[in-house]
């Protein structure tokens, strides 16, 4: 075990196309962001003997379509965060000398279902006898309950809930490749369709076609190998969960599993807040950057509503957030 | 083949006492004998101190609203009821749980959170759902 090995991205991707993909299945959307993912490293799949990616289609489908016998194999599947395990596994097994260079994939027929898993939970699961019974319907009814809680305990206003999308649209409105680009104003979100009150439209993610790769090698391996762009340096990670079922989240004001992986991938690192001058927080809604930001200790508690209607994390701001315009405006595939 | 239907949960062997408990019109809830703490969802093992000495106690049936949506996107099953409310209530003894709030109109004016509730229990399938209803109201 080589703890001091530093583990590096060296290739990372997106499908040539994301958004609406009906030509393309599940699976296909893996193999495509795989093989960019390969070629932006400069690598080729034999150069591979690591893979990751969740449950369905799985490692074991994905590394045979793509002809890579694997060494090591990950499918962890615990949701959208799954491929960021994935990174922290990875860098854990090359480290322990299981593997040299581990390729994760992600790909997901979100909005057109092609070759997707079909979804839901038997009627003798736990969410089958403790949440569908009362019509649920997806994450916009469970993702989404603890906000009223959090607005009543901190006095977040509906305002700055929908300035979280407004902030994020102004990142879409400079990125190309975002599906949702034009300007939007806390009035125009507060105009959207209600989906679960506190929730309009517009504060919820998109459902989108897609996928994404990374090549994850050793530093020394890349080097080795020579890999074509600058390497991307892991500093640290850390992980978490917190329940399975929205009910028995300890506190709906704040989210055990950002507090305690934050943390720990704040410690390996060894660096502080004031080091990060850019942050990506998971927006499957307009609450979860306010929880994000305030779990991982970049502002006090009750603070990150108006930090973010402060223009703060927008362009120009000096904490730059979800700069792709996130799951609200740049894509999202369902995980 | 009729239009599309609510849900209907299957017990599994850990949580029949809980529907058998609703089957009785009681709110049945696990309590650690160790520890005495009560919770919720059912299982073999208080998840505080780990023991498998637990019993099935019959909770008050009173709760406060701890937040909620107001669900305009009804589930299949759920067409004629939309907007309907998904809740999360904890009960006097502590735990919390999912459920529905009935009997009342859905709009955030006559829902303020920490809203005194009690059970009520509604016979779907060969099961009764616990749900929930402001405590004044009649019925």
């Amino acid at each position: 075990m080589n703890r001091k090995m530093t583990i590096v991205i060296a290739g990372a991707a997106e499908t040539s196309e994301i958004g609406r993909l009906p030509h393309r299945s599940t699976l296909g959307l893996h193999l495509e962001a795989a093989h960019n993912a390969l070629a932006d490293a400069g690598l080729t799949k034999d150069d591979i003997d690591g893979i990751a990616t969740v449950g369905t289609p799985g490692p074991i489908q994905v590394a045979h379509a793509l002809g890579i016998t694997p060494a090591w194999l990950d499918g962890t599947g615990v949701g959208g965060s799954s491929f960021l395990f994935h990174v922290r596994h990875a860098a854990a097994a090359i480290r322990a000398g299981l593997c040299h260079t581990v390729l994760i994939t992600h790909g997901e027929s979100g909005r057109s279902r092609i070759g997707a898993t079909r979804m839901g939970f038997g009627p003798d699961s736990l969410a089958g006898q403790f949440e569908l019974p009362y019509g649920v319907f997806g994450p916009t009814t469970t993702f989404t309950i603890p906000a009223l809680r959090y607005m009543k305990e901190t006095g977040l206003t509906h305002e700055q809930l929908a300035e979280v999308a407004v902030a994020q649209r102004r990142w879409a409105h400079l990125n190309p490749r975002a599906m949702y680009r034009d300007l939007i104003t806390v009035d125009d979100v507060l105009a959207s369709r209600m989906i679960a009150y506190p929730f309009h439209l517009l504060e919820c993610c998109l459902v989108t076609d897609g996928g994404g790769a990374l090549v994850v090698p050793s530093e020394e391996r890349a080097r080795a190998l020579g890999t074509r762009k600058p390497l991307v340096y892991l500093l640290g990670s850390g992980e978490a969960a917190e329940a399975p079922l929205i009910s028995q989240m300890e506190d709906f004001t704040s989210s055990k599993a950002f507090r305690l992986s934050s943390r720990a991938a704040f410690a390996e690192a060894g660096i502080e807040h004031g080091d990060v001058d850019h942050l990506m927080i998971y927006d499957a809604f307009a609450h979860l950057p306010i929880f994000g930001l305030e779990d991982m200790g970049f502002v006090k508690r009750g603070e990150a509503g108006a930090f973010i209607a402060e223009g703060h994390p927008s362009p120009g701001g000096r904490l730059p957030l979800n700069t792709n315009g996130g799951g609200l405006s740049y894509t999202h595939t369902g995980m | 083949m009729s239009a599309s239907q609510k849900p209907v949960p299957k017990p599994t062997p850990e949580t029949q006492p809980f529907w058998d408990g609703t089957a009785a019109g009681e709110l049945r809830i696990q309590r650690c004998r160790v520890c005495r703490r009560h919770y919720f969802y059912p299982r073999p093992n208080c998840p505080h101190c780990g023991s498998g000495d637990v019993e099935w106690v019959t909770a008050s049936g009173r709760a406060t609203l701890y937040s909620y949506v107001i669900n305009h996107r009804p589930a299949p099953g759920f067409e004629a009821e939309a907007p309907y409310v998904i809740a999360v209530v904890e009960l006097e003894e502590g735990v919390r749980m999912m459920t529905n709030i009935v009997g009342v109109e859905p709009t955030p004016e006559n829902l303020p959170l920490d809203l005194e509730l009690r059970v009520v229990f509604e016979k779907r399938g060969d099961v009764h759902i616990p749900l929930f209803t402001p405590a004044g109201a009649a019925g």
